[in-house]
């Protein structure tokens, strides 16, 4: 097979290797996708009589209650991730499977309580078509999911082919999980300017 | 060049990622608790804001090993990802902040609304 260059060693001229160069672009990208949607928010909220004209107090419609419990989780899911990366350094793959199979399933938690936000949305007849606010609010919260979902996937993917690439390089293994990790962390933090902005002002 | 994560270096952060889990929740519970006062909305948004700048850069120092890696390279990638996002968010809020436009506008074109 072929040695792909610089999966593991600092590449000398970007100071990481491949991989976390690769995911720290896509990141770069990903900030200005929200941004444009952060923007988008901002440009409606002013556009509906300025910071405190007449748009909607998220509070008043939304479950405030469902979206801290989600909060936590998501930290929670950091948490667990970061986690599962130091246990892989720290050459504990039993930690590793048990940090990393946590975070999937704070995921899908995760995922379950957003659901039922939206059905109790729904149940009171309220769609992304019903008012400026909800259209922003499920099309940010649709897309933050839809990233927790993609993200889901993947982590299920390294769950499970985790043994036979640690067996044969530990170094690579924790290297991809440091990648899927940085992308983690980087929808946690989303949600936690999501929160706020959607929720409590 | 990154610094090395050597076992050791891992060992000595595990302490730390736990701190800032338990500051992240803090801070969450401290969001939802200001909101519940009813600040003025400008001062709310002022707040909230802060509080959720303070967590992302937790989130993004300590979890994402920016304080710990300072890479260079990465940098430079996401200073361009910053200044445009700080653009996209300046020009809707100068828009918002310039009353001497509005005012202008209200001069030359008095009650535009009663002209028909």
């Amino acid at each position: 097979m072929v040695e792909i260059p610089y999966d593991q060693k600092d590449h000398p001229v970007t100071g990481v290797y491949n991989a976390k160069l690769g995911i720290w672009l896509f990141l770069a990208s990903e900030v200005l996708f929200f941004g444009a949607f952060f923007s988008t928010y901002i440009l409606l909220r002013i556009g509906a009589g300025g910071i405190a004209g007449s748009w909607p107090y998220g509070a008043d419609y939304l479950n405030v209650t469902l979206a801290t419990i989600n909060t936590a989780i998501l930290i929670s899911s950091s948490l667990t991730m970061v986690m599962a990366w130091a246990s892989l350094k720290l050459q504990r793959f039993t930690a590793f499977q048990v940090y990393f199979g946590l975070t999937i399933l704070l995921a899908l938690a995760f995922l379950v309580i957003k659901g039922f936000e939206y059905n109790e949305e729904f149940v009171h007849g309220r769609f992304p078509a019903t008012s400026t606010f909800f259209a922003i609010y499920f099309t940010l919260t649709g897309l933050h999911g839809l990233h927790i979902l993609l993200g889901v996937v993947v982590n299920v993917y390294h769950l499970f082919s985790a043994p036979a690439i640690y067996r044969e390089n530990p170094a690579k293994m924790a290297n991809r999980i440091e990648v899927a990790g940085l992308y983690w962390h980087f929808v946690d933090l989303v949600w936690i300017f999501l929160f706020p902005v959607l929720y409590l002002l | 060049m990154s610094a090395e994560h050597t076992a050791e270096h891992v060992q000595q952060q595990v302490r730390t990622y736990f701190i800032v889990f338990l500051s992240l929740l803090v801070l969450t519970v401290v969001t939802v608790a200001v909101s519940r006062i009813h600040l003025p909305v400008a001062a709310g948004v002022v707040v909230a804001l802060i509080v959720a700048s303070l967590k992302g850069t937790l989130v993004a120092g300590i979890f994402m090993h920016l304080f710990d890696d300072r890479f260079p390279f990465i940098f430079k990638v996401l200073i361009f990802s910053a200044i445009f996002f700080i653009v996209m968010i300046a020009l809707f809020l100068f828009g918002y902040f310039d009353t001497f436009a509005s005012e202008r506008a209200e001069v030359e074109a008095p009650h535009l609304e009663e002209s028909h």
